[in-house]
């Protein structure tokens, strides 16, 4: 049983069908209890970093979320989800994280060069780390498939946390893994990525939590 | 790189899509459901269903059919046709949309495209708008093309992206339904005028059109018909073939 966290923070519809469609049992709920007794847990959002971390401390499943990852219950972070689980971010003003991921989230605008609009939108490729080996999230899933985007920051900071990278005028960070290997994000939506996205949940769903 | 889209629009009336033709292997062409995940799997990038339906129990069932859709084609969809208020927004979101057009609601709530965006994210506020020239002058148009509204286009867009909105939908009147290419005049002025991503609608006839489009000017971000789809003049896929071998990047 797959948990998708709900704290009031975007729009969970897409993200369930995604994974009913995929045969995964999962739940959409903010039940401390149910989170804790959930295989894995996926945090989602959309939105400003800020009022999301505030929502998270707020209802106490910032501490609940740590907690399970801590103990290797598999976690993917996507989206605004994936950015929570940095350190900090420097989205409107400086505002503290899940502490996760080590490294900040920081305005792609600073990277991608002149021309290029702010906010990436669309269908962008994978581009996976050269001599690392690919994340058990791309078990299903080739360098150079494309997966959909939308964001204007993005988590930086450390290279050896990245998994994937897309190039937007520059790179840009596609999903992360902490070093343990339980606790995943991607920038892009796998829940609107077609096949390729619906594969990349699949992997995750196939991962145990740590015995 | 970031590909270009290519988004197909659903017109729909009373539940069922206005104008189609018979796809191969395709039974009901006129069910939203069925031609959406026909788009979806010949490569359509994004869908867009726009609701012309004037009566409550249309309203009812278009969201009970965008529901269906969202259980089944994982690609971005849009919903545009009669939002008017905040509460239209939710009313869609709630049933799997991820982002919502909005036309004549924006020009008689001019605090709407505002509002939205600050509930709901700029992502998720998409301004669209039905420009047609007026005595040499770009003029918004109300109500499906209707109404001269006597709003200058170019400032009304870039006041809507100054109020939130994440990206343009640029319709023109004078090109629609000519099948003769795109406006290239007016997107370059739109395109020089806001930074947000701006989606090209009216005058798609030919595979020429898009390639023309995507190479004149860069700065479009995504094109987007109906009636050509619909019809089968245009396939989707040999459509992102075409435009490949033109090095336009697009997703395969």
């Amino acid at each position: 049983m797959t948990v998708i966290i709900d704290y009031g923070v975007g729009n969970l519809f897409s993200l369930a069908s995604s994974l009913e469609f995929i045969g995964e049992a999962a739940k959409v709920s903010g039940d401390p209890e149910k989170i804790r007794r959930a295989d894995r847990i996926i945090l989602p959002g959309v939105g400003a970093f800020g009022d999301a971390a505030a929502k998270l401390r707020e209802s106490g499943l910032d501490r609940v979320i740590i907690e399970e990852a801590g103990a290797g219950k598999p976690l993917l972070g996507i989206c605004l989800g994936m950015q929570l689980l940095f350190e900090r971010s420097f989205e409107f003003g400086e505002h503290r994280g899940l502490g996760l991921i080590p490294g900040s989230v920081r305005p792609i605008r600073d990277i991608i060069g002149e021309g290029l609009k702010v906010l990436h939108i669309g269908w962008n490729r994978l581009i996976f780390p050269e001599g690392k080996p690919k994340s058990r999230l791309y078990k299903y899933t080739r360098e150079g498939e494309y997966v959909y985007f939308v964001h204007s920051y993005h988590g930086a900071d450390y290279e050896e946390y990245i998994s994937a990278y897309t190039d937007y005028g520059a790179l840009l960070t596609a999903s992360v893994e902490n070093a343990a290997g339980f606790v995943f994000g991607t920038q892009y939506h796998p829940e609107k990525s077609g096949r390729v996205g619906l594969e990349i949940l699949r992997a995750f769903c196939e991962i145990g939590g740590r015995p | 790189m970031i590909t270009k889209r290519i988004i197909p629009c659903l017109d729909v009336r009373d539940g069922r899509v206005v104008k189609g033709k018979n796809f191969l292997g395709l039974r009901d062409v006129s069910s939203p459901v069925r031609l959406a995940e026909f788009y979806s799997d010949s490569g359509a990038d994004e869908l867009v269903f726009y609701d012309i339906t004037a009566s409550a129990e249309g309203r009812a069932i278009f969201t009970d059919i965008l529901t269906e859709c969202a259980r089944k084609i994982f690609i971005p969809l849009t919903v545009g046709g009669g939002i008017n208020s905040i509460a239209d927004f939710d009313r869609v979101l709630k049933c799997g949309a991820d982002k919502v057009s909005v036309n004549s609601g924006a020009i008689k709530n001019p605090s709407l495209v505002y509002e939205a965006a600050k509930r709901y994210g700029s992502q998720c506020v998409v301004l669209s708008v039905d420009i047609k020239r007026v005595d040499g002058s770009f003029r918004v148009f109300a109500r499906g093309g209707r109404d001269d509204t006597g709003i200058e286009a170019i400032e009304w867009l870039r006041r809507g992206v100054g109020n939130g909105a994440g990206e343009i939908v640029v319709n023109s009147i004078d090109t629609d339904g000519v099948k003769g290419g795109f406006d290239l005049e007016l997107l370059a002025a739109v395109c020089e005028a806001v930074d947000v991503p701006v989606i090209a609608s009216g005058g798609a006839g030919s595979i020429g059109d898009f390639i023309t489009l995507f190479k004149t000017l860069p700065g479009v971000d995504a094109g987007l018909a109906a009636s050509v789809f619909h019809f089968g003049e245009i396939d989707i896929k040999t459509l992102k073939a075409a435009l490949t071998r033109e090095n336009i990047p697009v997703r395969i």
